[in-house]
């Protein structure tokens, strides 16, 4: 008789689960043992060459200068992600609307903004007023009724904010364009049904089921934000984590040490937006799945309460039943597992 | 059930469909009173479900008019001019008449309470109380009283269906809409479906089915149609047409599903 499942067979007698030995794995063990032999030696070709500096990022890494360089940082990448998820949503559903106008006044935008570096767009937005020194509202092409000169309402943050947002705008156009068509036509039938109308389908019922699919690209966009605020020099603002840590290298001609200051603060961040991302991941995943997934401080109470689960064995089953069949299909962080 | 002078709950008089060059309707002439259950049935590409959705104006038709309780479908007349309803207008309209769908269509991120309220709070919006308490003796109803904060994927079938049905039912339609709506609920599961809409026949609801349960068309349904080819081909008394069917088309089609 050939065992063909690891599975307990349910029925008569119900026999003894089966205590075989596992499958070994040796070659698992030497790449461990490489791979541990070859990060000591990075450590240490790290660790103790001077060229690095280990002193001076002790003493700059908490610098004034470059913790408030590390907030600007931030405020740049929250607003400009911020205005550019907004602008972005519209923009699709402008590019999903059935108004040709509409639609094709999208297609020309993300043509625009997508098609040109972001670099230069930063640019033009620093030098905007040059171009038009002062900004008015009143009719068009008749009287002002206000105006102001631009370089005071447009500064070099604004410019920044100004020009990350519309290009983010561009792309997150596209991945909010590509969550909504996610979702399956037969819940705007359904809802249309119910005699809601189109904005409110988009907002209640669309949107929230669109956002399994838009979060971990947003995640992605989010992160990749945060390190293109470093091209706001091109505006000119230089008050950034980047440029500042630039600025003191130079002042000590050491660049290294402030390199890795730089390094050290962009990626404490990205780590705390990482966090955030899981658990909007887990709030919107609700109703997806049968359970779902746990918190990685669930996983780590369980692992160390109950017995650890050997390589390629199935989890114990949770409490109400997390399927593994179910979590297809959500992707990336939180796969239950 | 009928009062005198009052319109039939549907009248079509020669509705015709196309997609492009393709005519999936071609001139159904249709009536269904207050109070009746009407099944429609016929093979798959008949046009049953397309005429279904026209009913909700989820297609637009292109020749012949449609209206249901003397309302035109999608269309104000003036004179003898058409104009087309605003998106509002439309949404209005709908709300008149529920629609249960093969797939279900229960919205996955919400509840199964929040399914059935959000309509008629945010569409009628009507109070909070009342609609919470309708929603709750309705899925008490359909015989689903404990699960009214389950997702729809942690019920079965049968069970989403029933959720459906009371989404509905929640907006106090005056006409029912059910296109296939055991067709995709494992064998097992159809009956409790089917009960349901028996006891919902029984309080006098209008009903227009499109099915292919003959079991329930014959007991439940006042009236059956057959369609094929986007024309009705025979209409009539359930049990005449399965019983003793006139035309060709009709009997070879019975042949192959009963």
């Amino acid at each position: 008789m050939t065992i063909t499942s690891r599975e307990a067979p349910t029925g008569a007698g119900a026999p003894e689960d089966i205590t075989a030995v596992p499958v070994r794995h040796p070659g698992r063990w030497i790449g461990v043992a490489v791979l541990v032999v070859l990060v000591a030696m990075l450590v240490n070709g790290v660790v103790n060459n001077d060229a690095y500096h280990w002193d001076t990022v002790g003493k700059y890494v908490f610098d004034r200068r470059l913790t408030a360089a590390a907030l600007v940082t931030l405020e740049l990448t929250v607003l400009s992600m911020f205005f550019g998820v907004v602008l972005g949503v519209i923009l699709a559903v402008m590019r999903l609307s059935p108004n040709p106008i509409l639609s094709s006044a999208a297609w020309v935008y993300l043509w625009v903004f997508r098609g040109t570096p972001v670099y230069t767009q930063l640019v033009f937005w620093g030098l905007i007023s040059v171009l038009y020194p002062s900004l008015g509202i009143g009719i068009p092409f008749g009287p002002e009724f206000v105006s102001f000169e631009t370089v005071n309402v447009i500064t070099f943050f604004v410019a920044a904010v100004i020009g990350l947002s519309l290009n983010e705008a561009a792309y997150m156009a596209e991945i909010v364009r590509a969550g909504i068509t996610s979702v399956d036509p037969g819940q705007t039938e359904a809802a249309s049904a119910l005699g809601m109308q189109r904005t409110h389908i988009m907002r209640r019922i669309v949107l929230p089921q669109a956002m399994r699919v838009i979060i971990p690209p947003t995640g992605n966009e989010l992160i990749s934000m945060l390190k293109t605020t470093s091209l706001v020099v091109a505006v000119p603002l230089t008050s950034e984590l980047y440029s500042k840590s630039r600025e003191i290298a130079l002042s000590l001609f050491q660049p290294v040490p402030l390199l890795i200051c730089a390094a050290i603060w962009y990626l404490a961040v990205t780590s705390i937006l990482m966090v955030g991302q899981y658990y909007l991941e887990r709030y919107y995943a609700r109703g997806s799945q049968r359970s779902l997934p746990p918190t990685p401080l669930e996983k780590l109470r369980r692992r160390l309460t109950g017995l650890r689960p050997g390589p390629r064995r199935q989890p114990a089953p949770l409490p109400g039943g997390g399927s593994r069949g179910d979590t297809g299909g959500t992707g990336g962080i939180g796969d239950g597992r | 059930m009928t009062a005198t002078g009052a319109p039939p709950m549907v009248l079509a008089e020669g509705v015709h469909k196309r997609y492009g060059r393709l005519e999936v309707l071609r001139g159904i002439d249709l009536r269904v009173e207050r109070g009746a259950v009407m099944c429609v049935i016929g093979p798959s590409g008949s046009g049953k479900s397309t005429f279904l959705r026209c009913i909700n104006h989820l297609e637009q038709i292109n020749a012949g008019r449609l209206s249901v309780d003397g309302e035109l479908v999608g269309y104000r007349q003036r004179g003898d001019k058409l104009y087309e309803l605003r998106e509002a207008e439309i949404a209005r309209q709908r709300v008149g008449v529920g629609m249960v769908f093969q797939h279900f269509n229960l919205f996955p991120h919400m509840t199964v309470l929040g399914n059935l309220v959000e309509a008629p709070l945010k569409v009628k919006g009507e109070p909070k109380r009342e609609v919470h308490e309708r929603a709750r003796d309705l899925l008490e109803r359909v015989g689903l009283g404990g699960k009214a904060d389950a997702y729809p994927r942690q019920l079965s079938g049968g069970q989403q269906q029933r959720v459906a049905i009371a989404r509905a039912l929640a907006m106090r339609p005056k006409l029912m809409l059910f296109d296939e709506p055991t067709s995709a609920l494992d064998p097992e599961l159809v009956g409790e479906v089917l009960d349901v809409m028996r006891g919902l026949a029984d309080t006098g609801m209008t009903m227009v089915v499109v099915t292919h349960e003959m079991g329930f068309a014959r007991e439940v349904g006042d009236e059956l149609v057959f369609m094929d080819e986007g024309v009705v081909v025979e209409a009539g008394p359930p049990r005449d047409v399965l019983s003793a069917p006139r035309h060709e088309r009709t009997r070879s089609f019975l042949s192959k599903v009963l």
